[in-house]
């Protein structure tokens, strides 16, 4: 480039000549020259910014449609990722504790319907009806030949169905795929189960709710595809569950009860081996829940085990008992007055037979004397007696982990005076579920801890709070097992060769839903531990208005009732349990010195 | 020299062309059969669930109690009962096998016979 001086000299010498001042010339060509700098750096500087914001135009374009083919391409499972080929189950198993299997899901099909394709809608409708006789012809004709374009027929066809169906050769007939829930043994433990129906439908696929018990509790668990391959472990046995749901079912008839419940639970750990309700029902076809004017307590969903609020009667004196030695207010031996009828204002506390002037605490509670404890409740006081049976958890729902527990609030005395004491020390006034009695008994049963009763496996002991002594929890026990094994007991027929059984009969009038009581209806209870001398589990048995007609009168005490059917109950589970009789020490007592 | 250069370069891009076009026929390849195998192992694990709901559903406890109580005369199946748990030292052990007889000694001679 050839550079134009600053100073040229043909045009000094004559601006010299003429007297022009010479710089200006240069002063000049400096500007030229700067200016040409300026075009040159812009134009340079404009090629790069452009350069610049197309890249940042691809960047942008690139990234936006990469977003949009994101936002509409379907989602895939990764296929390349080997690790992941577990193709997990909709629902999560449930199993018992050794891992048996109680609820998992089966393939099956839905059958649907599109009347628009169908070539000949009367003779599909005429072979349906066929094939499933709950169907009604007419109906599936006015269906098919009306205006709608999509008709469900059946919610879950079985194979079988599903060829014949494929065989009437209809192109309007259509199958969907179907995961439903199957409880393969089936009435067994159906209370604790619950059942499942389908939630969201769509042609191809449909939701699976639980609608009841642990179905219902661990839905969120369950239905979590990450646990699609780990099952819901139940503390269940489904062993002992059969066994004892025989058992009862068996007492329940011979003692002409309405209704029954059991519960089995371990007193470490707060597990329920076992529990059952009658009448029970199928979850695989569960029936329609009770409708408005029926009594919902009569409805074979209702758990009488978990759900009813009952008075337990005479069940709770253990307790009364517990806290006064507790206290030190009492020993076993401690002679209470039971002189009686007691009167309170217009109401009178007497007991089932005169038993005499005066009891000890001990025999207070094998012949089951409601004066006693109510005398003993009044030591105690009102506020000191609602703090214990507060602690034992009679006062909130049971946190047993199925829906309906949540429902079963206990019904208190609104005003907690002395006489609500005196007649809540006997167990009525105050109305528990039989879980409740279970929990509280169990903490008698394992030195004085609350233990919470629960539905899961537990690894080990899950001890609550302590709520009384462990001096107070021996003697208790003792207690209870006198009522079994002494010969004026209440519970005689408990009596179990080998596994010492230990318990508190219980015996109180039904209430009427309009007040008051009846007569001759009564639910009568037995809670038991088993084995007194190192008790390992807690089996309360409740039945529904129970008569039966024994040496010449009918009879309605637990006693007579709930105690037979428990101690079957024991002969029949404790072998299953791995319990081994023992031989009770110092009860023989067959050797007595003689002189002669 | 330069030639050269240019010659292997070209041979050296259709070697990786050859070599990106076979790994992507092998990656298809591959990716197809994982597919397979996944459907396979889907349908297995159906199977095997039906399976399993089958054999839960065979020895539900009602059923197997009815079949003890069809074929009482035959195996005479009864409930576990209390008193039917033993101790160990109550099982009888099979008796000690006989020592073998390594020195026989002839006792026919001396055995009396009685007509």
């Amino acid at each position: 480039m050839i550079r134009t001086p600053l100073r040229p000299l043909a045009r000094i010498l004559p601006a010299r000549a003429k007297g022009e001042n010479p710089d200006a010339i240069e002063r000049e060509n400096i500007r030229r020259r700067q200016e040409e700098m300026q075009v040159k750096a812009r134009a340079r500087a404009e090629s790069r910014l452009l350069v610049l914001s197309l890249s940042f135009l691809c960047a942008f374009v690139v990234i936006g449609g990469r977003m949009a083919v994101m936002a509409t391409s379907e989602p895939s499972e990764p296929l390349s990722n080997a690790t992941g080929s577990v193709i997990a189950n909709q629902r999560a198993d449930i199993v018992d504790r050794e891992g048996r299997l109680l609820a998992t899901n089966f393939e099956t099909h839905s059958l649907y319907a599109q009347p628009t394709f169908m070539v000949d809608p009367q003779a599909a409708a005429k072979g349906l009806a066929q094939i499933f006789p709950d169907l009604k012809e007419e109906r599936l004709l006015k269906d098919f030949t009306g205006k709608r374009k999509f008709v469900w027929i059946k919610k879950k066809i079985s194979p079988e169905q599903k060829q014949a169906v494929h065989d009437l050769g209809d192109p309007g007939l259509l199958f969907g795929p179907r995961e439903m829930r199957l409880y393969p043994n089936g009435s067994l433990a159906a209370h604790v189960l619950g059942g499942a129906s389908f939630g969201k439908e769509g042609v191809n696929s449909a939701e699976v709710i639980g609608v009841a018990g642990v179905e219902k509790q661990f839905d969120g668990y369950l239905r979590d595809p990450a646990n699609g391959d780990k099952p819901l472990q139940l503390s269940l046995d489904l062993t002992v569950q059969a066994a004892m749901e025989r058992v009862l079912f068996g007492g329940m008839r011979l003692m002409g009860a309405k209704g029954a419940a059991a519960i089995l639970m371990d007193v470490d750990t707060g597990e329920v081996i076992a529990v059952s309700s009658l009448p029970s029902f199928d979850p695989n076809d569960r029936p329609r829940p009770s409708i408005a004017g029926e009594d919902p307590g009569d409805n074979p969903l209702f758990n009488r085990a978990v759900q009813g609020v009952y008075e337990l009667g005479s069940t709770f004196k253990i307790f009364t008992a517990a806290q006064a030695l507790d206290l030190g207010l009492m020993n076993p031996e401690t002679m209470v007055d039971i002189r009686g009828p007691i009167k309170w204002g217009r109401f009178r506390i007497k007991d089932f037979h005169n038993y005499g002037r005066a009891l000890s605490l001990t025999r207070v509670i094998v012949k089951s004397s409601n004066i006693g404890t109510a005398r003993v409740a009044q030591m105690i006081g009102a506020q000191r007696q609602k703090q214990f049976l507060a602690s034992l958890g009679m006062f909130d729902p049971t946190p047993f982990e199925i829906v309906e527990a949540a429902g079963a609030q206990p019904l208190l005395p609104k005003n907690w005076s002395e006489l609500s004491a005196m007649t809540v020390s006997y167990g009525h006034g105050i109305s528990t579920s039989p879980m409740h009695l279970a929990a509280a008994y169990a903490a008698i049963a394992n030195g004085g801890h609350y233990v919470s009763p629960t539905v899961l496996k537990q690894d080990g002991p899950q001890l609550g709070p302590r709520v009384m002594s462990e001096a107070t929890s021996a003697a208790a026990r003792k207690m209870l097992r006198m009522v079994v094994n002494d010969s004026e007991g209440t519970a005689s027929f408990g009596e179990v060769p080998g596994y010492s059984v230990g318990g508190k009969t219980g015996t109180a009038d039904k209430p009427k839903p309009r007040g008051g009581y009846y007569e001759n209806k009564v639910i009568a209870t037995f809670a038991s531990m088993f084995p007194t001398n190192d008790p390992k589990y807690v089996l309360v048995v409740t039945l529904d208005e129970p008569e039966v007609y024994t040496l010449g009168e009918n009879r309605r005490t637990a006693g007579w009732t709930a105690v037979p059917v428990a101690a079957e109950l024991i002969r029949r589970v404790a072998p299953l349990l791995g319990l081994r009789p023992q031989v009770e020490p110092g009860q023989s007592g067959g050797v007595s010195l003689t002189s002669n | 020299m330069r030639s050269l250069l240019y010659i292997l370069t070209t041979l050296g891009v259709f070697g990786l062309a050859f070599w990106a076009y076979r790994e992507n026929y092998t990656t298809q390849q591959v990716l197809s059969d994982t597919r397979t195998l996944q459907r396979q192992i889907g349908d297995a694990q159906v199977r095997l669930s039906v399976l399993r709901a089958e054999w839960a559903y065979l020895n539900r406890p009602n059923r197997l109690l009815e079949l003890a109580e069809i074929n009482f005369s035959r195996l005479g199946l009864l409930p576990l009962r209390p008193d039917q748990f033993g101790r160990v030292d109550e099982v009888s052990y099979p008796p000690d096998p006989l020592l073998d007889i390594t020195n026989v000694v002839e006792t026919s001679g001396l055995e009396e016979q009685t007509p």
